[in-house]
């Protein structure tokens, strides 16, 4: 691997720390009083709509900063060394047409690496990697919008993973997907080398995790093992109609 | 109009600088317009013809789909200049249009989009003087061009719900019913994929994407 500033190295021992997070938009709050240091290797964030778990994700590399509290990723403020945060932390979202920016795929996932300053040659060399990685390596020069649905999420993973993140943010990355693109999705990854956290509505994609947060009404509700988590988010939902 | 989107195929067009493409296209237009003779103006092209198919080896498809999105344009046209000017005044103004619209096919055909982007961003970098940033402009137009066929995507989507609900598919009232929906699409779309810009560190130095008072949960 080349050397480069932005190539980030995970520091488990430190972790993502939040210490006390709220956030609010205008008089409306969405998360309260989270207080969690994440260092396992697979964090799954569970919640029902509107619980404040894509808000909690967005915190994780600064795309929301909190009104409340603090975040740090292996020891850097969310608020002051935004950039460092971002390159240590990758964001993969739900709808892959939404942060897909290029007209064709290998252009795609260069931007990343362009932001980044990698030279030319190097970029062409970690692009080239990335799409024989995901199958995408005879896409390279198509028009992004004529993939399939499954293409396009690997596609907006392929952009993230160029540029090497140590820790990679995911959120509800199977929810538009077919049965067998989210398998595909799902054993991406658990394949990953990188520490993960995935808010997800699918809780077969939480098989192997570590650890899973269930959030409600802005809440950190339950924080556990898989099983015990959903089973906590199962009664949760139970009692509502 | 179609987007010609670029064909990877390996000939010298291909290789050619996007600069060097672009000036040709300038050439082209200035040569059709400032000598309006038929046998110039036909023998140009030619020359594109030859270029983008011969050449080149694009697909005639593609070519043919560039004139199909024009043609009723051209005819219009040439009704028009028919009835003022005379028939060889209407072929020489449908010629003209034609080999600028298969000329610029050619070049956006034959030439990534980052090689154009670059290009684009060279020629305004003398801007950087009054505070523009060239690579924004740059990331501006690759955008336009990645978000064209979405936004057409969303649109057709709007339609077909509408019209499973027994809405109007076609005239006004079509468009007016599809215009407000794709309107709040379209600016959710724009939300996330600035958010997007920020996680791949398209602008790491400024603060969140998210506007002030903009929930999400």
């Amino acid at each position: 691997m080349a050397e480069h500033s932005t190539d980030a190295v995970a520091d488990p021992a430190r972790g993502i720390v939040l210490t006390g997070v709220g956030h609010t938009y205008g008089s409306r709050t969405v998360l309260a009083d989270v207080t969690v240091t994440l260092t396992e290797r697979r964090v799954g964030i569970i919640g029902a709509n509107g619980s404040g778990k894509s808000t909690f994700a967005r915190l994780l590399n600064g795309l929301v900063v909190p009104t409340e509290g603090s975040v740090t990723v292996d020891g850097l403020d969310t608020r002051g060394q935004l950039r460092a945060v971002r390159r240590r932390v990758g964001f993969v979202f739900q709808d892959p047409d939404a942060q897909i920016v290029h007209p064709t795929v290998a252009e795609d996932v260069a931007f990343g690496l362009e932001n980044m300053g990698v030279p030319p040659a190097e970029r062409a060399a970690r692009v080239g990697e990335v799409l024989d990685r995901y199958g995408l390596t005879g896409h390279a020069d198509h028009p992004a919008h004529l993939l399939s649905g499954g293409q396009k999420q690997l596609l907006a993973i392929a952009g993230v993973l160029v540029m090497r993140p140590a820790r990679i943010v995911l959120d509800e990355p199977t929810t538009l997907l077919d049965l067998l693109n989210a398998r595909r999705v799902a054993r991406l990854v658990q394949e990953l080398d990188q520490s993960v956290v995935v808010v997800t509505h699918d809780l077969a994609l939480l098989g192997g995790f570590e650890r899973v947060l269930v959030f409600d009404a802005g809440r950190l509700v339950a924080d556990d093992s898989p099983a015990a988590a959903i089973d906590t988010y199962r009664s949760l939902m139970a009692g509502r109609t | 109009m179609t987007l010609a989107l670029y064909v990877p195929v390996a000939s010298p067009v291909h290789r050619a600088p996007a600069g060097v493409k672009l000036l040709a296209l300038i050439a082209v237009s200035v040569v059709v317009f400032a000598v309006p003779t038929l046998p110039v103006v036909g023998g140009v092209l030619v020359a594109v013809l030859l270029t983008g198919l011969g050449i080149a080896r694009l697909p005639a498809a593609l070519l043919g789909r560039q004139v199909r999105a024009v043609v009723w344009w051209l005819l219009a046209l040439a009704v028009v200049t028919g009835v003022v000017g005379g028939v060889a005044s209407a072929a020489l103004v449908v010629l003209r249009l034609l080999t600028l619209v298969l000329a610029a096919a050619v070049v956006t055909a034959t030439t990534r989009v980052t090689e154009l982007v670059a290009v684009v961003e060279w020629l305004c970098s003398p801007l950087r003087v009054v505070g523009v940033r060239p690579a924004r402009i740059g990331l501006l137009i690759a955008m336009t061009l990645r978000f064209i066929p979405l936004v057409a995507e969303r649109a057709e989507r709007i339609r077909d719900a509408q019209a499973a609900r027994g809405g109007a598919v076609r005239g006004i009232r079509a468009w007016t019913t599809t215009a407000v929906p794709l309107l709040v699409q379209v600016l959710q779309m724009a939300h996330t994929t600035a958010e997007a810009l920020d996680a791949r560190g398209a602008d790491d130095d400024a603060p969140p994407a998210r506007p002030p008072g903009r929930g999400r949960r």
